[in-house]
């Protein structure tokens, strides 16, 4: 009995000491933790706006309009006289939510339709890669465009309609790895083993075949949020008081000249969310390949 | 007499994360003109580094460490001259040419084989491009290959793998060099292929002079074709001497210890394999001492005070070890007193474990944007055999026989186009694969790349116990914990390195995790696709003896592919012998090798090299390579490269007929007989 528990506990102890292992491994490099204080900062001022803003995002004061940073005004005032670093910090909600939430939806797409189109092969394939193919001779912007004509804008449509239209990428990103690795020898020994088609793509395929959908991912944020900041300048992203990163490097830019903190902070911030999440990013994708880990 | 090139005490070093890495640790050797010699070693040892160091071929993050290299007596040491100086390059490929192992990345494919060695010769000899080009066909001929003058514009693509060496072995001899460096150079062919390229090197090397230094890890080829032998293990060289006194009297431990391991094909059936404990060094961390002193089973202490120097123990013959002559003989007699495993004995059972008739597989070929289809490769056709329970049945042959594709077609990977599969009594050829699951646990297979059969990201514990729960085998999870532990217990793994992942296992490691993941579900049948050939020579016999350890324990039947015929000698208990699809021959394992029917395995026989020089054997020489599985001839598969070829042989295709009990021939030579 002594010894059953005994093996029971060493088997629930491995898996801690994996965990542990992996927590390790991801923050060897002083880069990753340095990466993942960053992300995590931009959550916790999104979340704590409210708190950390000293002013209205959204009021405006004609007298004040334009002011060069000042004791009150941090990083000055805009066009309309709102405070720009409270409309950075209340701006990181809508930038992070579409970013994130755009290309988790093109990641998770993408990653289920490209690994059927490649796994499936035949019909399954050809029907798949040319959708993909029909979708990525429109350009992004008049996609998204015409579908918010359709389904209306608001955060979240704004979400699905950016992240529908990156969805070729992954797609063609996944099938190309699944076939690399669809043939190796270690997923036909798991057939072999009697796996059915499923277990071999979540168990053997999928963890084999993210590394390069991570690295895509962290780049892709930072090319939703310029998007999206297109959609905004055409009227056509978040509705007009709302801030957001883009809509402020769009709103900014005629007064690039004369009050140049207001149209580079916001972009400023986009770059340095940018780069925290690859940092991040490249950090998780070594981390969960043992053959990148190193000795531990 | 003149040596043509001697090198003393080279050294190379690799700089990897701030350690200082010695690949080479102080190497000397000597070639004498027109002579042939051979440096073996398994991966690591350092033999291509050493090559690589004497003509400053070793780029960053690796340098050339020290050592003296010279040449035709010369005063200039060539270390000395810059690595990419005037001088240097006239010993590259001028005075020493160099064929390396692949020949599929060697050869330039944007430029035509006959321009690139037309270069080579314009470079060196400073011929005009006429008369170069003239010296370039003379070459492809000298190489034999056929038709030279219109081949002189072909691509390398054009050419088999055989013909592409050939191409090489032109370019490198182009220059009139004195020396030609073969890396592993027919490492990657076939064997018959293989056969005939060493001995064309052989031929030229007569008539034109040229030394040949041969680098190989393959003792059969050093044996046959060397005069003197070179050992090499971990950077340092072990024993040098003549080829017959190496493979008749050899000193050094590692040698006798490498002699012992390996299945040679003059070796009578029941050798006992003793194989050599442990792994070779990582060259990252190698002992102050005798680099195989963790290893020897002839070390005593004195063995760790520092590393032994090269002695000469008689004329010609010296080792780097420490211990007296004496010594040596008292231990290896110890040695041998000690209490030898027995083979392990077998029961065959007269049933039947698998039962195939008929067997058929074709591959469409599609062209075109419609996907039309425009021909079939006849990968495998007319496979009948049967395989009692119990037995080991070897399938060898040479690349694109079809052996794969036969082991494919019976674990049902393939769905065969014709023909029963019939495994303890149910045909399983047409079932479909969600009928076939219940199969999958009973037949299971070990592959032949170690390194790419393992999930990189599984814990060696979760790929072993993966069928136990894809099948429920065990009923908790305690009993599932107890059976991984047992099953890594059984192919000698400690169960502490459940945990690891298979890039912290060396590569005869990660090929015992594969065992024990075909051995979890406890299979009747296992097919052994080439599961040694990747392995190092002093690891190949740890994995035979397991193999047929397990057999006996378990009563296991294996089908074991293998192209190495000293491996299937040792193992099977029946051969089959494949050619372009087709069984060629099928009989019981001594008598194929006493007595040999077809002439495609008379061939084959003759063309493995043997690691024992004394053995006397008749070298029965094969025209051409083994052809494309998509030109098979008709009628018979061999009746192009036949020598005994009929025309019978090229309308009718011979059948499989038993010509005595137990031996089967497909060939009209043995049917003529029986009619008169």
């Amino acid at each position: 009995m002594e010894t059953i528990l005994e093996k029971a506990r060493t088997a629930k102890e491995r898996k801690q000491e994996s965990r542990r292992k992996f927590v390790k491994a991801l923050f060897r490099r002083k880069v990753v933790l340095f990466g993942a204080i960053g992300v995590l900062a931009f959550i916790l001022i999104a979340v704590l706006a409210p708190l950390l803003a000293p002013y209205d995002p959204n009021k405006t004061d004609f007298f004040a309009a334009l002011q060069s940073p000042s004791g009150a005004h941090l990083l000055g005032t805009d066009d309309l006289g709102r405070d720009v670093l409270s409309r950075i910090i209340y701006g990181s909600r809508v930038s992070l939510a579409v970013g994130v939430l755009a290309v988790a939806i093109a990641c998770v797409a993408g990653t289920f339709l490209g690994m059927c189109a490649a796994y499936l092969g035949g019909w399954a394939d050809a029907v798949i890669m040319r959708s993909c193919e029909a979708l990525m001779s429109i350009p992004n912007t008049v996609l998204a465009m015409a579908l918010i004509a359709v389904f209306g804008g608001g955060l979240r449509n704004l979400a699905i309609i950016l992240g529908l239209s990156t969805v070729p990428g992954y797609v063609r990103m996944m099938r190309a790895e699944v076939l690399k690795i669809k043939g190796s020898d270690f997923v036909m020994a798991g057939k072999l083993q009697g796996s059915k088609n499923l277990r071999l793509m979540y168990k053997h395929i999928l963890p084999n075949s993210l590394s390069p959908i991570i690295v895509m991912m962290t780049q892709q944020v930072g090319q939703t949020i310029l998007v999206e900041a297109g959609l905004s300048f055409l009227g056509v992203g978040v509705s007009v008081p709302t801030a957001s990163w883009g809509s402020m490097v769009s709103d900014g830019k005629a007064y690039l000249l004369t009050n140049p903190v207001f149209a580079i902070t916001p972009g400023i911030c986009v770059a340095i969310l940018v780069i925290c999440l690859n940092m991040f990013g490249d950090g998780i994708r070594d981390a969960l390949d043992p053959r990148l880990r190193g000795d531990i | 007499m003149d040596k043509l090139l001697e090198v003393r005490n080279i050294k190379a070093q690799f700089v990897t994360d701030g350690n200082v890495v010695n690949a080479v640790d102080g190497v000397s050797f000597y070639l004498n003109p027109g002579e042939i010699i051979g440096v073996v070693g398994e991966s690591g040892s350092g033999k291509s580094v050493t090559m690589m160091s004497l003509l400053q071929l070793i780029s960053s993050p690796g340098r050339v460490a020290g050592g003296e290299v010279y040449l035709e007596n010369g005063k200039d040491n060539l270390l000395s001259y810059p690595p990419n100086g005037e001088k240097m390059r006239e010993v590259r490929g001028g005075k020493i040419g160099m064929i390396f192992q692949e020949p599929m990345t060697s050869l330039n494919p944007v430029l035509t084989v006959g321009y690139q060695i037309q270069e080579t010769i314009m470079l060196h000899l400073g011929l005009d491009k006429e008369a170069a080009r003239a010296k370039a066909v003379e070459m492809l001929k000298l190489v034999n290959i056929p038709d030279a003058e219109s081949r002189f514009g072909y691509y390398a693509q054009q050419f088999s793998g055989g013909m592409r060496q050939r191409i090489m072995i032109a370019m490198a001899l182009a220059a009139e060099p004195e020396i030609l460096i073969a890396d592993e150079a027919t490492t990657a062919l076939d064997v018959t292929t293989q056969a005939q390229l060493l001995e064309m090197m052989q031929d030229i090397a007569k008539k034109t002079g040229t030394s040949i230094i041969i680098v190989t890890h393959n003792l059969g080829i050093v044996a046959q074709y060397a005069e003197r032998i070179y050992v090499m293990y971990s950077g340092h060289i072990m024993e040098h001497a003549g080829t017959k006194a190496l493979f008749r009297r050899p000193e050094h431990p590692y040698t006798r210890g490498l002699l012992k391991a390996i299945p040679r094909l003059s070796d009578p059936k029941g050798k006992v394999l003793v194989p050599i404990d442990g792994l070779p060094p990582n060259p990252a961390n190698r002992p102050p001492y005798c680099p195989f002193y963790p290893r020897c089973e002839y070390r005593k202490e004195r063995c760790k005070e520092g590393i032994p120097p090269l002695r000469m123990t008689e004329e010609g013959h010296s080792i780097a070890c420490f211990l007296s002559g004496e010594e040596l003989e008292q231990r290896e007699e110890e040695l041998s007193h000690k209490l030898q495993k027995e083979t392990a004995k077998k029961t065959i059972k007269p049933e039947l474990c698998l039962d195939i008739r008929k067997v058929r597989k074709y591959f469409p070929v599609y062209k075109g944007l419609i996907r039309k289809k425009i021909g079939e490769v006849k990968a495998i056709e007319d496979i009948t055999f049967q395989v009692r329970k119990g037995e080991t049945l070897g399938i060898v042959g040479e690349s694109g026989c079809g052996k794969t594709t036969l082991a494919r077609c019976l674990m049902r990977v393939y769905r065969p186009d014709e023909g029963e599969v019939i495994f303890e009594g149910t045909d399983i050829a047409r079932m479909k694969d969600s009928e076939l699951i219940s199969f999958r646990p009973k037949m299971q297979m070990i592959f032949q790349d170690p390194f790419s059969s393992l999930d990189p990201r599984q814990t060696a514990g979760s790929i072993v116990g993966e069928s136990l729960k894809i099948h429920h085998l065990t009923k908790s999870q305690e009993e599932y914990e107890a059976k991984v532990d047992e099953l890594f217990r059984l192919v000698g793994l400690s169960p502490e390195l459940r945990e690891r992942v298979p890039h912290e296992f060396s590569g005869g490691q990660r090929q015992r995790l594969g065992i024990a993941r075909a051995l979890a579900s406890n299979p009747s049948l296992i097919v052994c696709d080439e599961p040694i050939s990747a392995l190092d020579v002093s690891i190949q016999a740890q994995i035979i003896n397991l193999l047929e350890e397990l057999q006996s324990r378990l009563g296991l039947t294996y089908l074991f592919i293998a192209h190495d015929l000293a491996v299937v000698k040792h193992i099977s208990d029946r051969i089959m012998v494949m050619y372009l699809g087709r069984i060629v021959e099928f009989s019981d394992c001594l008598d194929l090798y006493e007595e040999p029917l077809h002439p495609y395995t008379k061939a084959l026989l003759s063309a493995v090299p043997d690691a024992n020089p004394d053995a006397g054997r008749e070298r029965i020489p094969l025209k051409g390579e083994v052809p494309s599985i998509l030109k098979r001839p008709a009628g018979c598969p061999f009746s192009d490269r036949c020598n005994l070829t009929e025309d019978r042989c090229r309308k009718e295709t011979p059948q499989l007929k038993e010509v005595k009990p137990g031996h089967r021939v497909a060939c009209f030579l043995y049917e003529q007989q029986e009619d008169a």
